[in-house]
């Protein structure tokens, strides 16, 4: 098994969100910029964790609280906090995260179907989990943490 | 192969070719005796087939190639002109057209040809016999190797001219290896040489079995020259694989031409014009390909491409402006002296990258005649385009919108505006009507106008419909100026047609396209003389990406209203608001405006302290207007209009965003949505 590794890892980036680790493939992954450095401007009439837009290199992009997405408490930006840009195939986002500050290659034959019970975070956002020595590694479905926000309108207002 | 990376300069370059064969095509219809406009057509034909055949589009392929037979025909004066044949024609280009967008469109570009491959064939066929009669004779004639060949009378009289011009006209006999393995390289090969050298007016086989080696070993070509016999045996022998050149000069017996000229003497006329045209051609090669160059010298660029340069562009203007507040700060000299050379380079910057997004109103102008010519068809009226300033330069973003407003309305013209030609005789006027399309520059606008000398608006007609419709009460309709009433035919719920015809009364009127130019920023008036004709005039901003905005603060943050929906701003008392059912009102110059606070619409929170004085901006929308309460006015400015992208599909009342000096950034109030 370790002889084939090369082409069977996946490089990861790693975030935390409170006291778990998440993983999203560095391929869609843009940039990771430093959360206090930026402003973000609020946008009215959006879910509430589309924290806003910011300018980043002249690009305006939307950004979303991972916290607030999944339903965790949320907390103080500081000087950990983190913004991930990611490219889907549509647009780019970025995410709001506790700290980002790993890469790791996961085995893909490590990767397992979530179980039961992983926490809070719901199933359709978790493609799978990984055990990587002692850490336990959340990989994300972007795509469906990610999905388009249609028809936003005041009209409940 | 894999041609998908050349799919998109297949489509470009398959699109420009169906314009030239258009604008060609009209030329013709003009002038059906100019056989050099039949060559233009040809050519582009030639090249599209080509280029799809090579892309595996074989409808395509196949329909371009009976046009291409056709052309030639025509060319080699075997059928004649008519506008039968154009309509045909018109029709294949159509097909073409409509081929080559399913292919962008991600279609196969497949289409039933056959019906117009049966009539373009039968063009062929069925107007010279003669020639398919000719070419047998000269068939059985060359299986004996006799190497002479039959040449018609256009051939024989484009001959005869050059030669009394001073060229010599060959007959080139070439011989292929029997092993040659590519046939048609060397076919190629040998015409690229005899090309350079002078015009080859025939061959043997076709040029299309030629090219598809439907031939032996050999065939013959027939070149009209300035160089001689020998030197010309030389040059094709240098092409490798060739068995044998054999070269005769081409001679008539004196008797035989004159004959010909005798006999066909009527169509004498015509035929030594373009006779006169292929002999003048010849020596002037060196300007051609100089005309070529200069033809080089711009280049392809995607928008993509200039986008992201604007936005780099963009990221230095933001840097910019922070290096000039540092530059204040601290007060040197030579530092404020570097950024000021730096603000004005990237103003000359800016403009530069702003003119690259350009794009002359040709590129929507230039499908009009023809669609014209066919709606002018279909209403049996007679209907002359006329296209003026056709190289005024448009923002891209603008020209994609622009499009189908202009479509309507030229429909419209045509349809409404043209009377039909008993008509215009009755009212004194020349049967052709004239609809002139105009563009030019006026300050920060582009104007597009559409004159038409028909029979203008009705007043009577329209005020009867509108009141009908229930769009102007009949007190009203009295006071209204004729300008006004014109205005009418713009508002929704209005057709003046009696009776619905294809062309323009498709139940959607010319109210769609007041909505689509004013959502671009833009106006469009409508005057009218009775009896005389009317002039629609659209006023467009030459730019969707720099628009001028007023910006607004309501607590900490800023947003931006477009100025082309603001009509003022102004400071009411709160005692100036009344209620009116549940919803505030203000009195604003006579008129009951509705009242929106912005800051509730977009949660911004309200001043703590309750305001004695509020800051509306009055915008609208048509002819409804709102005020919208905010803080306080900042001012105006000029911004980079970006869009919130993929992710954020539709937001409420938000058209986008921009990036300010401070690099933050504030969002474009959408006030369209505001008012219902």
């Amino acid at each position: 098994m370790t002889t084939a590794t090369e082409n069977n890892v996946m490089k990861t980036i790693v975030f935390r969100l409170l006291d778990k680790e998440y993983a999203i493939e560095v391929d869609v992954v843009q940039s990771i910029e430093k959360l206090l450095l930026m402003t973000i401007t609020r946008i009215p009439g959006v879910p509430s964790y589309v924290k806003g837009v910011i300018n980043l290199r002249g690009m305006v992009t939307p950004i979303v609280d991972l916290r607030n997405r999944f339903d965790l408490p949320e907390m103080e930006y500081n000087d950990n906090t983190r913004i991930i840009i990611v490219n889907l195939e549509n647009f780019d986002v970025g995410l709001i995260v506790d700290d980002a500050n790993d890469v790791i290659d996961i085995p893909v034959n490590a990767l397992e179907s979530q179980p039961e019970v992983v926490g809070s975070v719901e199933s359709e956002f978790v493609a799978g989990v990984a055990k990587i020595e002692k850490r336990l590694l959340v990989m994300l479905n972007l795509d469906n943490v990610l999905r388009p926000i249609r028809n936003v309108n005041a009209d409940e207002n | 192969m894999d041609t998908n990376q050349y799919l998109e300069m297949f489509l470009e370059e398959s699109k420009e070719h169906l314009q030239a064969c258009n604008e060609q095509l009209l030329e013709l219809e003009k002038n059906p005796d100019d056989l050099a406009i039949v060559n233009e057509i040809f050519r582009a034909a030639h090249t599209l087939k080509g280029m799809s055949a090579t892309m595996g589009y074989e409808d395509i392929a196949n329909l371009t190639h009976k046009m291409e037979n056709v052309l030639d025909a025509i060319r080699n004066s075997k059928i004649r002109v008519t506008s039968e044949i154009l309509d045909v024609v018109f029709e294949s280009s159509d097909a073409l057209e409509e081929m080559v967008i399913d292919i962008e469109e991600g279609g196969s570009g497949k289409k039933d040809v056959e019906k117009l491959v049966t009539m373009l064939n039968q063009i062929e066929a069925g107007n010279s016999p003669l020639a398919v009669v000719e070419e047998k004779a000269g068939k059985s004639e060359s299986e004996e190797i006799t190497g002479g060949l039959v040449y018609d009378d256009f051939e024989q009289t484009v001959v005869s001219q050059s030669v009394e011009q001073g060229f010599n006209a060959f007959e080139l006999k070439v011989i292929l290896r029997d092993d040659c393995l590519l046939k048609a390289a060397r076919v190629f090969m040998v015409f690229e040489i005899l090309e350079k050298a002078g015009e080859i007016i025939k061959t043997f086989p076709t040029v299309e079995q030629l090219e598809n080696e439907e031939f032996d070993n050999q065939f013959t070509v027939v070149i009209i020259t300035k160089e001689d016999a020998e030197e010309l045996k030389a040059k094709v022998q240098k092409v490798s694989e060739i068995e044998q050149v054999e070269i005769r000069q081409v001679q008539f017996h004196t008797a035989t031409v004159e004959v010909a000229t005798t006999i066909e003497a009527p169509v004498a006329g015509p035929v030594t014009q373009p006779a006169k045209q292929t002999a003048k051609k010849e020596p002037t090669p060196t300007k051609r390909s100089s005309s070529a160059h200069s033809a080089n010298k711009t280049i392809r660029v995607n928008i993509d491409r200039l986008d992201v340069l604007m936005n780099l562009f963009e990221e230095l203007v933001i840097d910019r402006g922070r290096l000039q507040s540092i530059a204040t700060e601290l007060q040197n000299a030579e530092l404020n002296e570097t950024t000021e050379r730096m603000t004005r380079i990237s103003g000359d910057l800016q403009n530069i990258i702003l003119n690259m997004r350009m794009v002359p109103v040709e590129t929507v102008f230039n499908r009009f005649p023809k669609m014209v010519r066919q709606l002018a068809r279909d209403l049996d009226k007679k209907i002359n385009l006329e296209i003026i300033g056709a190289e005024t330069e448009l923002d891209r973003t603008v020209i994609d919108e622009i499009g189908d407003p202009l479509v309507h309305l030229i429909r419209n013209a045509l349809d409404h505006g043209v009377e039909s030609p008993a008509d215009r005789i009755a009212a004194g006027k020349p049967e052709e009507g004239t609809v002139t399309l105009r563009a030019y520059h006026s300050g920060n606008h582009v104007f597009i106008e559409l004159e038409d000398d028909g029979a203008g608006v009705n007043r009577a007609r329209v005020l009867k419909k509108a009141i009908e419709r229930g769009i102007v009460t009949e007190e009203i309709a009295e006071t209204l100026t004729d300008k006004q009433v014109a205005e009418l035919i713009l508002s929704s719920g209005f057709s003046t047609a009696e009776k619905l015809t294809d062309v323009s009364g498709r139940g959607v009127g010319l109210d769609v396209v007041k909505s689509t130019i004013e959502s671009l920023g833009g106006h469009i008036s409508i005057e009218s003389k009775e009896g005389q004709g009317s002039l629609f005039q659209v006023q467009l901003p030459l730019t969707l990406s720099i628009i001028s905005v007023m910006l607004v603060q309501m607590q900490k943050e800023i947003f931006a209203v477009p100025l082309s929906s603001i009509i003022e701003t102004a400071i009411i008392q709160n005692s100036d608001i009344l209620n009116a059912h549940n919803q505030r009102v203000i009195d604003f110059r006579g008129k009951i405006v509705p009242l929106v606070d912005l800051r509730e619409i977009f949660d911004t929170g309200l001043p703590e302290e309750p305001e004695e004085l509020k800051s509306v901006v009055i915008v609208r929308k048509g002819e409804s207007l709102a005020a919208l309460v905010v803080d306080s006015f900042i001012g105006q400015q000029e911004i980079v209009l970006k869009s919130l992208g993929n992710y954020l599909q539709s937001v409420f009342a938000l058209s986008g965003a921009t990036i300010l000096g401070n690099g933050q950034v504030a969002l474009i109030v959408d006030c369209n949505a505001l008012i219902k």
